[in-house]
């Protein structure tokens, strides 16, 4: 059995599985797709209340929670959508220019 | 058992003897009657196969790739258009590795809107990752059906089968043939056994997902080794199924080729036209043979050069026009296959047979007075020609 987690961008064809089958769920953790973003918001903490609406709302579902608290985004799986800015009610998220978290 | 059959239903008695576990079950003419027997087989209880009605033949395809990824056997048919019409999902059931079985009926792709036989319509798909096996006659029609899933399920090839026919030359034809046992067909298909499958709950499986740029290229580099390894299963699958049957099975069949100058090269029905005028011209000392191309995709075109290295002029037939400005698709093939050798034949290509249109035992003979002229003054003329139109010009 080949895993995901053996599999990366220079995996020599000999090694990959027959027509991409991937043999276990979940997998898309693993795989970097934050450097497809070109905008990337920012978590300012301070001014977050907690109220959760940015969460579902995340297309690519990057916002972490813990007992009941958002943490900061994963910039892993974050495409910079900027949709969880326009629905946050307070100013806890802010948008800025170019891919790179920061 | 001998049994008069028709190649339809041939394919459909097949099928039967297999017993798929789903079939994506769509009519058009000329391969209608294989679903329609299909469905008396189900009604009357004497398969398990889950017949699945669907409304196009691009959902017959789907439903097929579906069963076969969650682990069952599926099958289909169909001709023409309907073939068109699954296009998409070829490549998806090749690219998944999905060893698919499908009974192509060989008809003429519209337009203008025709159904009779040539091989357009498979000729179309022959890039889309399947391997396609033509049968010559009712007999070949139901032994290439048997012989597809041992070899596209093979773990060195996992790849989808076509297996084709004659329109309404040999689908309709009824002929005497020799049929199986049920019991010897199972033992020699044996069960699907998948490695991976949808249905299997120790892995969750995922088929056909988003490939980026940085994978892309080496599955297919992946699937492009399974159709070159499949070469090497379809002669074991051969040897096998001559244990069983008697009957013998290469990836061509020669025919007068041992001492050949002048040699045809062509597929399915019009094989049996071919011999017959070989056999007319070997009595009238022509040095005549034939190459009768049965498995067409993976090409066989190392082998065929070796067969046609001591001829000195072939005529390549073509049963579909693939409008390249230059000849057919199995002249293309041939040609190619031929320039690795250090001396080649004369080589000229004819498009015959378009919807339809019959061959005659003399005009196979009109194209060997062409090769053996061509031989004799190293002219060939015109090298890509129609045969059998109406034209101002004498007809080639």
């Amino acid at each position: 059995m080949i895993y995901a987690k053996d599999i990366n961008e220079h995996t020599p064809w000999q090694d990959l599985t027959p027509g991409g089958e991937i043999y276990e769920p979940g997998t898309a953790r693993a795989f970097n797709t934050g450097t497809w973003r070109t905008d990337t918001p920012v978590f300012h903490e301070e001014a977050c209340k907690h109220c959760m609406l940015c969460v579902p709302f995340c297309p690519d579902s990057a916002i972490p929670v813990m007992k009941g608290k958002r943490l900061d985004f994963d910039y892993m799986h974050c495409k910079g959508c900027g949709i969880c800015e326009n629905v946050c009610p307070f100013p806890a998220i802010t948008m800025v220019s170019g891919g790179v978290a920061r | 058992m001998s049994n008069r059959l028709s190649g339809n239903e041939a394919v459909a008695y097949a099928m039967k003897q297999v017993n798929p576990d789903v079939m994506g079950a769509f009519p058009i003419t000329p391969s209608t009657e294989i679903p329609e027997y299909f469905a008396d087989y189900v009604a009357n209880g004497e398969v398990d196969t889950e017949y699945v009605t669907v409304e196009s033949e691009h959902s017959s395809m789907s439903v097929c790739i579906a069963a076969q990824a969650a682990g069952a056997r599926s099958v289909s048919a169909t001709s023409s258009c309907g073939l068109a019409l699954m296009y998409e999902l070829l490549y998806v059931a090749a690219s998944c590795r999905l060893p698919i079985t499908l009974a192509c009926v060989n008809r003429a792709l519209s337009g203008p809107i025709n159904i009779n036989n040539d091989h357009s319509d498979s000729m179309g798909a022959r890039d889309a990752g399947w391997i396609q096996i033509y049968a010559e006659n009712n007999q070949e029609a139901y032994d290439n059906f048997l012989m597809a899933m041992p070899i596209g399920e093979h773990l060195s090839v996992r790849l989808p089968v076509m297996t084709c026919m004659d329109g309404f030359i040999t689908s309709h034809a009824v002929e005497n043939i020799e049929l199986l046992e049920t019991d010897a067909v199972r033992k020699f298909i044996g069960e699907y056994n998948p490695e991976n499958y949808l249905l299997k709950k120790e892995n969750p499986l995922a088929v056909g997902p988003y490939d980026v740029s940085p994978y892309y290229m080496e599955h297919k580099v992946l699937e492009a080794e399974a159709m070159k390894a499949a070469k090497a299963r379809i002669l074991e699958v051969a040897a096998e199924f001559e244990k069983i049957s008697g009957r013998s099975y290469g990836l061509f069949e020669e025919y007068g080729m041992d001492d050949a100058e002048l040699a045809l090269v062509l597929i399915g029905s019009s094989a049996g036209t071919a011999k017959a005028a070989v056999d007319k011209l070997r009595e009238n000392g022509v040095k005549a043979g034939l190459v009768k191309i049965r498995v067409f995709r993976p090409f066989p075109g190392e082998e065929l050069a070796k067969a046609l290295a001591g001829t000195r002029a072939v005529a390549v037939m073509d049963k579909s026009e693939g409008f390249s400005g230059s000849g057919g698709p199995l002249f293309a093939e041939t040609r190619s296959a031929l320039y690795d050798l250090k001396e080649r034949p004369y080589l000229i290509n004819i498009v015959y047979g378009l919807g339809g249109r019959d061959l005659k035992i003399e005009d196979i003979e009109k194209v060997f007075s062409r090769l053996a002229n061509i031989a004799v003054t190293g002219e060939t003329g015109p090298v890509y020609t129609h045969m059998g139109q109406r034209s101002k010009e004498g007809i080639a």
